[in-house]
């Protein structure tokens, strides 16, 4: 009874309390003496409420299957009562030991479950760096809307208005758009980013900001380019989107621009 | 070039656990590549079974090899993972891993017998346990380690229970074939034909004519069955 006191430990329910009672005895749960353990695990019950703990119900249940058991033991066999409708001549002796052996084949899972979870705890991932750039630049201001690119490039164009004003020359068509992505992308490598009106410094005609603006709007399209406009009012920032796939999707885009009416902006 | 050693390339690098699947899809689009050669081709279909023997091999030789990290498949999904022993040092480099708290003993019973017995029933889980589990079921539900798999063809209908894929992580297991003592577990536990069990004949107080009875055959009480 004092051990008990000493070693008072929770138990999860009746079928463990049993188990552990079993334990104790050091016998195989085959080989335990039932009458033996009802009257241990009445003792237990009893010093529980002396503790004045409070008894689960599933504890007094099995305590009442044990007393059955045990006053069962006391009749003869031929006198004992086989027959009590649900029971049908099933041995509760071996109901009960037959309960007890597939908890504790339970109880063992659930220790090599968490033999398994303290294990998981001391393994780690291998988890490499992400491939990707670092998030590009702190977001960019306000998106450039294709108004704000046409107004840019339309302030462009009026360099070309004076010039061109009263006489035209006619000259041959020197420019595609595939030439100009090729040439922005080129600006693009070798610089981190490219201002809006740099783009056409060295334009020479109305017709080559022509290709160069398509070239620009193209490879916008194909998400190739960021436009940005970091103050209000301020000039067009273009950048490179970056992107793992650059090289074979602007080739991709040279083979498709030179489109029907797109390769030849000329009026 | 080896299967096995794409494989390995491919999930040294790979940002998260792959599956048979995911590694095949890779196999399929690197053969879609225009500057594809004919081996990267000659991959373009392999067999998921084949992936696996790869996958499997090449555990094998890297648990061979006794290296401080292993090919771990957990919940299906191939990953490098750190062997065990190296946790303090990973613990500093990386942090404690944050995982939920770990379970307690009536939600790991609880879990195993689910594990083992799924799809089963509350009532099921209650009657081997031998207490009232709604408690423990509720935090494996909100866990997510176990869920609703459908509903019992009995009076009631109700719930049946299983795990999930997340249990499989949870506790680093490739499939549930990898519980431990799965198939003797999993089966209805072969019930020993009903051994005599003995009682303590003398707390039985037979009437003096059977006690004589009962001195020739001790194991009377074990007769008992066959006269059933």
């Amino acid at each position: 009874m004092s051990e008990y006191k000493v070693k008072f430990e929770v138990f999860e329910g009746p079928l463990d309390l049993l188990l552990y009672l079993i334990k104790k005895e050091e016998v195989d749960i085959y080989e335990v003496n039932l009458t033996k353990l009802a009257a241990q695990f009445i003792e237990y019950i009893e010093m529980m409420r002396e503790f004045d703990l409070e008894i689960a119900g599933e504890f007094l249940v099995m305590a009442s299957t044990l007393m059955y058991i045990k006053s069962r033991e006391l009749l003869p066999v031929d006198q004992q009562a086989q027959l009590e409708g649900e029971e049908d001549g099933e041995d509760p002796r071996w109901e009960l030991i037959r309960q007890l052996v597939e908890y504790k084949k339970f109880k063992d899972a659930a220790a090599q479950l968490q033999a398994l979870e303290t294990t998981q705890e001391r393994v780690f991932p291998r988890v490499p760096g992400k491939l990707e750039f670092p998030d590009e630049q702190p977001a960019p201001k306000p998106d450039v809307s294709i108004f704000d690119l046409l107004n840019a490039v339309n302030s462009v164009l009026k360099r070309f208005e004076k010039r061109e004003g009263s006489t035209r020359d006619i000259f041959e068509d020197k420019w595609t758009v595939s030439e100009k992505i090729e040439h922005v992308v080129r600006v693009l490598t070798a610089r981190e980013s490219v201002r809006f009106s740099e783009l056409f410094e060295d334009a020479m005609s109305r017709s080559e900001v022509v290709c160069t603006f398509l070239a620009l709007l193209e490879l916008i399209r194909l998400k190739q380019l960021i436009c940005a406009q970091p103050e209000d009012f301020g000039e067009i920032e273009i950048k490179k989107r970056p992107a793992p796939a650059v090289a074979p999707i602007a080739s991709g885009a040279t083979q498709e621009s030179p489109a029907p009416g797109v390769a030849d902006p000329q009026p | 070039m080896e299967l096995k050693f794409i494989l390995e390339s491919l999930l040294f690098s790979a940002q998260k656990p792959l599956s048979p699947a995911e590694l095949r899809e890779v196999f399929a689009n690197a053969a879609a590549e225009e500057d594809a050669d004919a081996t990267v081709k000659s991959l373009k279909k392999v067999k998921e079974a084949e992936l696996v023997a790869a996958l499997e091999q090449l555990t094998q030789e890297h648990a061979a090899a006794g290296r401080s990290y292993r090919l771990a498949c957990v919940a299906g999904a191939w990953q490098f993972v750190t062997q065990p022993d190296y946790a303090p040092w990973l613990k500093a480099l990386v942090g404690v891993k944050a995982r939920p708290p770990r379970l307690s003993q009536p939600a790991l019973e609880t879990l195993a017998i689910i594990a083992y017995r799924q799809p089963i029933t509350r009532a099921e889980v209650e009657q081997i346990r031998g207490v009232n589990v709604d408690g423990t079921m509720q935090t494996l539900l909100e866990r997510g380690l176990v869920e609703s798999t459908g509903r019992a063809d009995v009076v009631g209908r109700p719930s049946l229970y299983g795990t999930t894929p997340l249990f499989l992580e949870y506790f680093g297991l490739a499939s549930l074939e990898g519980l431990p003592a799965a198939d003797e577990l999993r089966k209805i536990i072969v019930e020993k034909p009903p051994a005599p069990v003995t009682a303590d004949a003398g707390l039985a107080t037979p009437p003096p004519d059977q006690l004589q009875v009962a001195e020739g055959s001790v194991p009377a009480t074990g007769s008992a069955p066959p006269t059933n």
